[in-house]
């Protein structure tokens, strides 16, 4: 045992609050990761993570309290995304990098003046990367507050937004307003990864949302295990990580352990990797049992 | 002041012309993704001692590699994804080794335009020419493959040969700008201008020229508006950038709607969809 968990892991509250943290952050993004991943938008999760920056360093400016500032510029960037309104993927992605250049273009600018002003110069750098043992205990039950609304949310637009990513025609034709669905979901991407950008940084954010659903939709076909799936990938790929940075710690070259993120994104990208020989045997059998052609 | 003038001119060429296959492939999120990673390869460079530009350089080729393996075999945004978050990873490992590095990673996030030196003139140039001329000797097989890859494949074009190809012209294109105007300002000047570009000609060469004069324009204003302001050259880019993107799409809206008026009073029939 004490091999694998070095002394004290067990006892640190730095420790406590990121699994606490990091896991309610890691659920909430592998379950909208799921639907993100369907829907083809893990770019604009992905530009999410950037643009809460501006809000970021724009709340340092005005001094309201960061969370209000992540959460309110990425809802916002998601409404323009959605009012620019491109459905065919390609200009969706223009779209959703335009809105993304011109947010960091303004992140630019308020950490130019937070630097000139203040002496914040290391926000970038914290908000970039983030680190799971330096979440202030204070904001834990904000975070598990916020996933579970993210969680609510995810629960109550299940099914429409199931049957608008699979056939938008079907969709339409039960009733379902496709629009306000994709629009409502698209608020609730930005919620969650500004919640996880905060907490755990921009990077681990875009991995959590990705990595751990696409993974999961490489193991199976059924929605709803690709929830599961994904979600305890995405718990396991965390807490592993916070246990390998705590005992980095002793590692090379000393002196501080190695990054929690980087841990958190390696284990993601092993796991996916790893899924591919699942994926294939899928894919022939699914071959071998539709002879005939078709999908 | 003349080099910063020259070496953001240069930019703004490679940037217009690699741009305009950005945004018609759709590849923005690549084009963003490359430089965003690449800075990660900066960052392990100073920590074994090599130039910058040598692990930018290594760092964007593979993740273009990357993308383009992972891409086969799974959605594009995944792999894309995935090889972003694994660079930047990496990055913050490299990072937490070496401690002296934070100024330089906002400098080469945001740009450092006003600090560039006559010798960065000359590497940038070439590395420039060697993507144009990359682009425009794959001009054909590209546009094919982009427009109608189904038409790309029986001629002999191989789609995903060509998307490697692409990527590691983005890949070239960033980790040449990167150093000197950084990764946020080569990404915008890589969708803005072509993007507005596009909605004005159909023509693709006439787009081309078009996306080159429009970034031109960026960085110079930018240059200059930055100047006396003291405000980071990349939020000028930036907003820019948007602005040209929302003029192209005011200008497709109003011609859409021009047409759509115009058509029953021209030949009288129902009016043409334009999409």
């Amino acid at each position: 045992m004490p091999a694998i968990f070095e002394p004290g892991f067990f006892t640190s509250s730095p420790v406590h609050v990121a699994l606490v943290a990091g896991g309610a952050v890691a659920i909430v993004s592998a379950v909208i990761g799921v639907f993100t991943v369907m829907r083809g938008q893990s770019y604009a999760g992905h530009a999410f993570s950037d643009i809460s920056v501006t809000g970021g360093s724009g709340s340092f400016l005005i001094g309201i309290s960061p969370l209000w500032g992540f959460a309110g510029a990425s809802v916002l960037a998601a409404a323009i995304m959605d009012l620019i309104g491109i459905r065919k993927p390609r200009g969706r992605d223009l779209a959703t990098g335009i809105v993304r250049g011109a947010g960091l273009g303004l992140a630019a600018l308020f950490l130019h003046w937070d630097t000139t002003q203040t002496s914040a110069s290391g926000v970038t750098i914290t908000v970039l990367f983030g680190s799971m043992f330096t979440i202030a205990s204070s904001i834990v039950p904000v975070i598990v507050a916020f996933s579970l609304v993210s969680l609510g949310v995810a629960a109550l637009l299940y099914r429409p937004l199931l049957l608008s990513t699979v056939s938008t025609d079907l969709a339409f034709a039960r009733g379902i307003p496709v629009r306000l669905a994709g629009a409502a979901f698209l608020a609730a991407v930005a919620v969650a990864v500004s919640l996880s950008a905060m907490t755990i940084g921009a990077i681990l954010s875009t991995a959590l949302l990705v990595g751990p659903a696409a993974t999961a939709m490489r193991l199976t076909s059924r929605p709803a295990l690709a929830f599961a799936w994904s979600a305890l990938i995405s718990l396991a790929a965390t807490w592993l990580g916070v246990l390998l940075a705590y005992d980095s710690f002793y590692w090379p070259p000393g002196q501080h352990g190695w990054p929690v993120s980087f841990f958190v994104v390696t284990l993601i990208f092993v796991f996916y990797l790893a899924a591919q020989p699942v994926a294939s045997r899928r894919a022939r059998a699914g071959r071998a049992s539709a002879p005939a052609g078709g999908e | 002041m003349t080099d910063t003038w020259t070496v953001a001119t240069i930019v703004a060429v490679a940037a217009g012309v690699v741009g305009f296959f950005v945004v018609l492939r759709g590849s923005a999120f690549v084009a963003d993704a490359l430089p965003t990673g690449a800075f990660a390869g900066a960052a392990g460079a100073s920590l074994i001692g090599v130039s910058t530009l040598t692990g930018l350089t290594v760092f964007s080729l593979l993740g273009a590699v990357s993308i383009g393996l992972l891409g086969r075999r799974s959605r594009h945004d995944v792999a894309t994804a995935l090889t972003l978050v694994m660079m930047l990873g990496l990055g913050a490992l490299f990072l937490s080794f070496s401690t002296e590095y934070a100024p330089e990673i906002y400098s080469l996030l945001f740009g450092e335009v006003l600090g560039i030196s006559v010798q960065e003139v000359a590497p940038t140039a070439a590395l420039a020419a060697v993507s144009v001329a990359a682009i425009l000797v794959m001009f054909r097989p590209l546009m094919l493959s982009s427009l109608a890859p189904e038409v790309g494949a029986a001629r002999g074009v191989s789609s995903q040969r060509i998307e490697i190809c692409f990527l590691l012209v983005i890949a070239l294109v960033t980790s040449m700008a990167l150093p000197v105007v950084g990764a946020l300002l080569i990404f915008s000047l890589m969708i803005g201008p072509p993007a507005a570009a596009r909605a004005f000609t159909d023509n693709p060469y006439l787009a081309m020229a078009l996306s080159v004069v429009v970034a031109m324009v960026t960085v110079w204003v930018a240059i200059a508006a930055a100047y006396p302001t003291n405000w980071p050259i990349g939020f000028f880019v930036g907003a820019l950038s948007a602005f040209w993107y929302a003029i192209g799409r005011g200008w497709t809206a109003w011609r859409r709607t021009r047409s759509v008026r115009g058509a029953p009073n021209r030949d009288g029939g129902t009016p043409a969809v334009a999409c």
